[in-house]
């Protein structure tokens, strides 16, 4: 067999491997009840949620809580499914968290408690918001 | 008043470049189909003069839509969404190309500019390069149009009036409404990188299609050799440039945005880097086919993929498919369907030119030997491809599923939740193999090698190396294998080509652009192993505080934040630190404390308070200031254990843009590593304060007594005439109370007054928040000759702080300007080659 045959037969075979490994680190958007039953299988992938903050009827925001010492918070994301759930970010409150439309939380769930490695929030953007007068 | 008649320029001048561009692609078809000589020349003159009106109506764009929003004519769209009259004239060129159109704008130019260039230098290519030219430019300008037929929307206009934009009802009442001021450019890009790093990148993006040009017209015109000459001078070109432009905006995060680094793995990053690896790959098959007549197949297909990566870069940043998975794409425009098909119409054109020719193009059928140069230029070639391909797969996850989800499938694929370490885990083997390769390759590129002779010329080289890694592993205590194999493999290609170097000066320096090259990618992958490898948190949180809830979970994390409170010195790692308050940069430049100033309604002026000692000039009470009102920076002192003094004023934006309060950090530079600071968490300073019930105290003076736990004395109480300004009337009084606040490290004094005005009691409270005091004086006493002060106290100021170190990062800075100075040698001597060439005729 020639040289280069091996040669491409390696090189394909790397390309493989990325693409699987890609499709095996990708994560995916999960809801509450599915991530919550992933964890009770033992799987620990860390997933993607895409909801809201529970506000009240005024639109206040509920279920904030944010420890003593300011480094650390958990609150309260309904997702896309209307299921509530508390989540636990090891980060100080982003200043305007709260005015946020849409949260997605990137984590995975610790017992009963879901802790998000990292927030990402869509607030209103400032074309929408903004009129003219 | 409505300036319509700049506007309607704009759009003429819109049309003509679109109309000149497809004229331009008739007349350089015609004359490089052309068989008479005589009408070959004069088709290519049409062509020239069509393609120069083009450029002449793209200039004209260029200047009309900067003279409106240099002149803040706000009745546009595009002046109004990207600026504003406070913009600093050097702001106002960054805010021309905020937007997808003035982007585009940006690109037409260069395009532009580089045609003229070919059509100055090129004799023998230059109707099918233009032809290719032409082609591009009408695909961009048709991405202005902004020309609607029925449903169906060609691009969209810079040019197109507020009112048209928007649906106000303001407009109604009056069409000819003017807003005083536009809503800005975002204030993240009010940056000096955001003024030269966009026109950097889209030179590098712009210079891809000359490469391209010339391999298309290659195998269009049946010359699938010749092309390869005039256009590796420009690929150089190309990849320092792109290069150049990367590095730039990798610089600008690094400054400017909180994640600590300067590479995040961003989709958007992503996109440019991936064309400038199979860029890279390409000039490497480019150079071994100019030597030895091997490997142009792989040659056209990388320069043609460069710049189909190109406009898959541009797809992906401007149809909106990236959607929420990147910080810095921009808002759709509704272009997709445009913009996927300027994407495949070159794709489609190249496959199909590349099928036709595959026969015609010449590959040498013997054996490539191990031993050979083309070997190790082809194992470079290959592996800089693989690292492009790891990258764009995941890359292009959100492409995915918008394809499923066309198909009326769904997909719920989301990108991998660590992008920095999912990159990391294949990247640095690349690197590692990159740079073995690199150092090695190049012996077996200047010197014939026999097997016997590989372990004579490698011997020293390799004795170094490992001597140099010794001493660096040991003095760092480097445990890590994989990173201990960077080092090693770094140091190695500083080293091989180092020697190369040296014997290349002594025959012929203009040659030496390849070994300074691939030392300066030696040297970036040193810096960059160290400072994100060994970049470490300092600000570990040793204050001893109980997080409140105690939920399992929250003790198996480490604390990587700092709270510090206003003039309460804290320790961290070597340093002692101390908050020192809220401050705005004024536009003079100088920090100003925040407390000393009082808002207006322009949240770039405001009032003096009290009069502040600057080290050349004093600033009055009741003067204004301007200062940067969006910025609002936190003053950090620093005291080092060897009684090093330092302030550091990290940044926190308010930013609606960006989604509220954007923090940047500052950096302390030192020669061996820089400390990265910036702010987790701060009280919003827009937000109203909440004070705590007022509670009232009797006091006399020189009583000491507690203000929110700060010692406080009532130093004295004066009878004045007049109250911020206004003179007293006859028979009304007043008094001003001067109180003091000993906080740790700085005195606060407060100020409130209790005036009678017409037999009416007013109170006129004094503030401060950094230390969380409202005073107000409730009542006087004259009997007893003591005073009833009304006391409403709130959380005192606070930051929270993050604390990096980034060791050798200068190392990765010096490293890429080594890498920008080889790749200029390199360009000049390819230049000259191609120079010669012409000179004889040959091009």
């Amino acid at each position: 067999m020639k040289k280069s045959y091996i040669f491409g037969i390696i090189i394909i075979a790397a390309a493989i491997m990325m693409i699987v490994s890609t499709a095996g680190d990708a994560s995916s958007y999960v809801s509450f009840k599915d991530a919550h039953d992933m964890a009770l299988n033992g799987n620990n992938t860390k997933i993607h949620v895409v909801g809201e903050l529970k506000k009240d009827n005024e639109g206040k925001v509920l279920g904030i809580n944010t420890s003593q010492d300011k480094l650390s918070f958990t609150f309260i994301m309904v997702d896309e499914n209307g299921k509530e759930q508390e989540v636990f970010y090891n980060e100080p409150m982003p200043a305007d968290f709260t005015r946020s439309e849409q949260v997605v939380v990137i984590g995975s769930f610790k017992n009963e408690s879901f802790v998000a490695d990292k927030i990402l929030m869509k607030c209103p953007s400032k074309y929408q918001e903004e009129t003219v007068i | 008043m409505i300036h319509s008649t700049i506007g309607d320029f704009g759009h003429l001048f819109v049309i003509i470049s679109f109309v000149a561009s497809l004229i331009s692609i008739f007349n350089f078809y015609k004359a490089e189909t052309s068989q008479a000589l005589d009408q070959k020349k004069s088709w290519l003159q049409n062509g020239r003069t069509s393609f120069i009106v083009h450029g002449i109506a793209v200039f004209g764009i260029v200047i009309t839509l900067f003279t409106i929003i240099y002149n803040h004519y706000f009745e546009y769209f595009y002046a109004w969404s990207h600026s504003s009259t406070d913009l600093p004239t050097e702001y106002i060129i960054s805010s021309f190309w905020e937007g997808q159109e003035g982007s585009f704008l940006l690109w037409l130019f260069w395009n532009v500019i580089l045609g003229f260039i070919i059509l100055a230098t090129n004799k023998k290519w230059a109707p099918s390069v233009m032809m290719v030219f032409a082609i591009v430019q009408a695909f961009l300008a048709s991405m202005i149009l902004g020309v609607v037929i029925g449903d169906l929307k060609i691009g969209s206009s810079p040019f197109i009036l507020l009112r048209e934009a928007m649906d106000a009802p303001v407009f109604n009442l009056n069409p000819d409404y003017v807003p005083e001021d536009g809503t800005g450019l975002n204030p993240l890009l009010q940056n000096y990188w955001m003024v030269i790093h966009p026109p950097v990148l889209f030179l590098g993006y712009a210079t891809t299609l000359i490469p391209f040009a010339y391999a298309i017209a290659g195998l269009w015109k049946k010359d699938v050799k010749g092309w390869v000459r005039p256009a590796l001078p420009w690929a150089l070109f190309s990849a320092a440039v792109l290069g150049l432009g990367i590095l730039m905006g990798g610089y600008w995060a690094y400054e400017t945005l909180n994640f600590g680094g300067y590479w995040n793995w961003d989709p958007v990053e992503n996109a440019s880097l991936v064309p400038w690896l199979v860029l890279i790959a390409g000039i490497h098959t480019m150079i071994t086919y100019k030597k030895s007549e091997t490997a142009l197949k792989a040659s056209i297909i990388l320069v043609l993929s460069v710049f189909l990566m190109v406009l898959y870069a541009t797809f992906m940043v401007r149809s909106g498919v990236l959607g929420e998975s990147s910080v810095h794409s921009f808002t759709d425009l509704g272009l997709s369907g445009q913009l996927l098909l300027y994407l495949l119409f070159f794709l489609v054109i190249s496959i199909v030119l590349c099928i036709v020719r595959w026969k015609h193009i010449p590959s040498t059928e013997k054996e490539v030997q191990t031993y050979s140069r083309e070997f190790w230029i082809f194992m470079g070639a290959t592996l800089l491809c693989l690292m492009a391909f790891q990258i764009i797969v995941p890359t292009s996850i959100p492409v995915y599923n918008s394809i499923i989800q066309s198909f009326g499938g769904i997909s719920n694929l989301a990108p991998p939740v660590d992008q920095v370490e999912f990159y990391t885990k294949w990247q640095i083997w690349f690197a590692i193999g990159l740079a073995i390769l690199s150092g090695t390759g190049q012996f077996f590129w200047w010197q014939k090698m026999e097997r016997t002779k590989v372990k004579e010329s490698l011997l020293y080289p390799i004795l170094i190396t490992l001597l140099l890694s010794a001493i660096v592993i040991t003095t760092v205590r480097m445990t890590n294998i994989v990173y201990i194999l960077v080092v090693i493999s770094g140091i190695y290609t500083i080293v091989a080509n180092g020697k190369i170097l040296l014997s290349v000066l002594k025959s012929n320096y203009k040659l030496s652009g390849g070994a300074i090259a691939h030392i300066g990618i030696g040297m970036m992958l040193i810096g960059i192993l160290f400072s994100s490898g060994y970049s470490s948190t300092v600000s570990l949180n040793n204050t001893g505080l109980l997080l409140t809830n105690s939920d399992e979970v929250e003790k198996d994390f480490n604390q990587t934040n700092l709270p510090l409170y206003i003039n309460d010195p804290q320790n961290m790692g070597e340093y002692t630190l101390t908050y020192k308050g809220r401050f705005f940069e004024s536009y003079e430049g100088g920090y100003v404390k925040a407390s000393y100033l009082e808002d207006t309604k322009e949240p770039n002026t405001k009032i003096i308070k009290r009069s502040i000692q600057k080290t050349d000039e004093t600033l009055e009470k009741g003067d204004t200031l301007n200062v940067y009102g969006e910025n609002h920076y936190y003053k950090i002192d620093y005291l080092s254990v060897d009684g090093e003094k330092f302030s550091l004023f990290p940044r926190a934006q308010i930013n609606p843009d960006m989604g509220g309060l954007i923090a940047s950090p500052d950096i302390r530079r030192k020669w061996n590593k820089d400390l990265y600071v910036h702010v987790s968490s701060v009280p919003d300073p827009t937000q109203e304060i909440e004070w705590s019930d007022p509670k009232e105290m009797e006091v006399t003076f020189g009583e000491k007594f507690f203000l929110n736990d700060f010692v406080t004395v009532l130093e004295k109480v004066d009878r004045v005439d007049e109250v911020n300004g206004t003179q007293l009337a006859e028979g009304d009084l007043a008094v001003k109370a001067q109180i003091k606040i000993y906080g740790d490290g700085e005195d606060y004094i407060l100020n409130p007054y209790y005036v009678i005005r017409e037999s009416m009691a007013g109170r006129i409270p004094d503030e401060n928040r950094e230390i969380g005091v409202k005073v107000n004086i409730q009542s006087i006493h004259p009997e007893s000759n003591s005073f009833t002060l009304s006391v409403r106290t709130t959380q005192k100021d606070y930051i929270i702080m993050k604390a990096l170190d980034k060791p050798l990062i200068n190392v990765l800075w010096i490293g890429t300007l080594v890498l920008m100075l080889g790749f200029s040698m390199a360009i000049f001597r390819r230049y000259s080659e191609f120079y010669k060439m012409r000179k004889k005729g040959m091009e």
